[in-house]
């Protein structure tokens, strides 16, 4: 891996002294501030310089065929919401579609994830079924927790998805103690799991770093460092200007890379993995992307302008990898027809789940307790 | 039988869980090469090692989280808390996320972990380092939580623990740690049930239902009251404060009528308020006189030894109160 040399893009301090973070608004047009924490640099202005070897035409289009997948999945869900069919709390992942599916598809069957509650594109990304995956977001019982878990809980074992959690950086130990669990094993699974650039400031997350760096765990941090922390632009909250040299204090291998190119995305996972299986324990990897739409339903969005969101879409998932499989002669109309399967696919998920029946009152006190004394609560 | 400490009943405990099943793993602060604060892990590094027994930093949130990962994919954890007031350090993980794990997944995942560890007063290490907290973990559901009071039912119920497919918070107590009690010797295998309540002593004018360390103070209180006021109290140990064995309390207030609970954690909202608050809604007809509850006072615990006295439940309240309960 070239890491490329960071310390020419941090802009020089006069006196040492931290920058007042107010004073970072006005220096970011023409300054040479890096892509963590400004909000308009795109993902391709990411810094470290990895190989990206070229993916199979054929595999890039599944690809794309899984972030349209996600992409209508989201809108669907969005339109549910505003009609009244899913309450709570909603996030949807807009925008960051590439770096679960690059991710994904550079692990094996038998790893493990774990992620946050933006966290559909994974569930996706990994082989949920986007039927059952709407169903357990409406609450009906024919969703992958009948109902309980909803939107910010995404599970699925069978695909390696050992869950989302609703509370911020709370589902990073967890992988660790799954990677922890392969290690004492002796298996060779690894671990991965996603996270804002907004659960960089939890105290677990530390915690976290130091334990995995420490024990060499086979484990994978990946950021996607969407600029904000809810509705707070990171330049607000960050005490250092790149997010991904928090971890190299704890002597971690770190990357920071474009999050939006899934080939990118998949070399750098397919890196961070082989470096785990080895026993060369954890990396951290920040995936610069950008959330299109609000932090959760029903956002309005008055926090950055509509001009930044309109650049972004410049560099958006979808885009690139559209503009990848023509430029690598898959022909337009297999690109329509694929857009055209998924609409279809959508349109029956969404029927089914809106078909599933509420489960039933007595579901509300089972899965409390197992085991031979205790279905009781 | 032979007598052994209760440090010792849970170090075979944890020795023989091990032995027994290679998914088990101890974690926690100072467990390992040193053999834990209290020494209840001494040796078992040396004779495990350290895939088995787990030295950590001191970073309770992490390390709790880690657990439950292991434990999702069928490890067996067992988390030593040096403190268990260090539970509040934990909080998220323990009751945000084990607690709520299979509920949350729709029961696809299961959570067995055991976080054990110490808690109470008696020893002067004041507000942070004395508190007890088995009321504050049955509270939230989906933790089952056990707090033993003798030798025997320790390392009886740790196996028990260890095997539950369930989180269970297994709470231990600093002034138990050196008593001393009749266990069978490590070649006679036994488990005690998590959710049964065992009478320690039999009576017939007051049932006094309690817990842990308390128990041996009702115990003491018990023989005064006999003693020196002739009245014969019966004493239920819980053993378990998540489920309550209300049969067991029902049965031994069918023959006193009379219900006092005893326990070291706040009488606020404790499990003293609950167990008495279920005598009312289920067995009013079985209470001769208003049950009563002791728990400590609602303050911080303060270090002087002249204060926290006066702020535990002990042996001269639970006399005073079952007199004045006598008396009605």
């Amino acid at each position: 891996m070239k890491q490329a040399d960071t310390a020419s893009a941090v802009p020089q301090k006069t006196d040492g002294r931290a920058e007042p973070l107010a004073q970072k608004d006005a220096q970011t047009e023409g300054s040479p501030l890096p892509a963590s924490i400004t909000t308009d640099a795109l993902p391709s202005e990411s810094k470290s310089a990895i190989d990206v070897p070229e993916l199979d035409a054929d595999l890039l289009l599944e690809m794309y065929r899984k972030a349209v997948l996600i992409r209508l999945l989201e809108r669907a869900l969005l339109a549910a919401a505003e009609e009244g069919q899913i309450g709570g709390a909603m996030h949807t992942a807009i925008g960051h579609e590439a770096n679960a599916i690059g991710a994904a598809y550079a692990l094996r069957p038998g790893d493990y994830i774990t992620c946050t509650y933006r966290g559909h594109h994974h569930g996706i990304a990994w082989g949920m079924d986007p039927g059952r995956s709407i169903a357990e977001v409406m609450g009906r019982s024919d969703g992958f927790a009948k109902g309980k878990g909803g939107s910010m809980h995404f599970v699925s074992p069978e695909h390696g998805m050992m869950g989302a959690n609703g509370i911020v950086a709370a589902q990073v130990p967890h992988a660790a103690g799954l990677a922890l669990a392969s290690q004492l094993r002796g298996e060779r699974k690894v671990a991965i799991t996603f996270f804002g650039d907004g659960a960089m400031f939890q105290g677990v997350m530390h915690e976290t770093f130091n334990m995995a760096a420490k024990w060499k765990l086979p484990l994978i941090f990946y950021c996607e460092n969407n600029r904000y922390s809810e509705m707070t632009p990171i330049w607000r909250t960050s005490s250092i200007e790149d997010i991904y040299l928090f971890p190299r204090a704890y002597g971690m291998a770190t990357m920071q890379i474009d999050g939006n190119d899934v080939e990118v995305v998949h070399a750098a996972v397919s890196q961070a993995a082989e470096r785990a299986r080895s026993g060369d324990g954890p990396t951290f990897i920040e995936g610069i992307t950008y959330r299109l739409a609000g932090h959760m339903a029903g956002d309005l969005e008055t926090y950055r302008p509509e001009e930044e969101v309109e650049k972004q879409q410049a560099h958006e998932p979808l885009t690139v990898l559209r503009k990848k499989l023509l430029a690598r002669g898959v022909e337009e109309a297999r690109i329509s027809e694929t857009e055209a399967e998924v609409e279809e696919t959508i349109d029956d998920a969404v029927s089914f789940a809106e078909a599933s029946p509420w489960p039933d009152a007595a579901e509300t006190y089972l899965d409390v307790f197992t085991g031979p004394t205790s279905e009781e609560t | 039988m032979r007598r052994t400490t209760y440090i010792q009943a849970l170090n075979e405990a944890l020795r023989e869980e091990l032995q027994r099943d290679e998914d088990v793993f101890l974690i926690g602060e100072d467990i390992g090469h040193y053999g834990g604060l209290f020494r209840v892990t001494r040796n078992l590094l040396d004779e495990f090692g350290e895939k088995r027994v787990l030295d950590t930093p001191i970073s309770e949130q992490a390390f709790m989280g880690m657990a439950l990962g292991a434990a999702i994919v069928g490890m067996r954890p067992v988390v030593e808390l040096m403190y268990m007031d260090f539970t509040l350090v934990a909080a998220d993980q323990i009751f945000n996320q084990i607690g709520k794990y299979r509920y949350m997944t729709g029961g696809l995942l299961k959570a067995p972990i055991v976080i054990r560890g110490q808690q109470g007063g008696g020893k002067h290490y004041g507000s942070q380092h004395s508190q007890s907290v088995d009321s504050l973990y049955a509270h939230f559901p989906g933790i089952r939580v056990v707090a033993p009071a003798t030798p025997y039912d320790a390392k009886g119920l740790l196996k028990s623990a260890i095997r539950d497919d369930n989180p269970v918070a297994f709470l231990e107590h600093k002034m138990l740690y050196f008593t001393r009690g009749e266990a069978p010797p490590p070649e006679e295998e036994y488990l005690v049930p998590i959710g049964k309540a065992d009478v320690k002593r039999a009576g017939t004018d007051l049932t006094i239902a309690t817990f842990s360390y308390c128990l041996l103070q009702a115990l003491e209180a018990a023989e005064t009251l006999q003693q020196e006021h002739g009245i014969d109290c019966e004493v239920v140990d819980l053993r378990t404060v998540e489920p309550l064995d209300t049969e067991t309390v029902w049965e031994s207030l069918a023959k006193t009528g009379r219900l006092l609970a005893v326990h070291e954690s706040y009488a606020n909202c404790g499990v003293g308020a609950e167990l008495v608050a279920r005598a009312c809604e289920e067995a009013p007809h079985l209470l001769r006189a208003p049950a009563r509850r002791l728990g400590m006072a609602p303050v911080s615990i303060p270090v002087s030894r002249a204060l926290e006295e006066e702020a535990l439940p002990w042996k001269e309240e639970i006399i005073a109160t079952a007199l004045e309960m006598s008396r009605r």
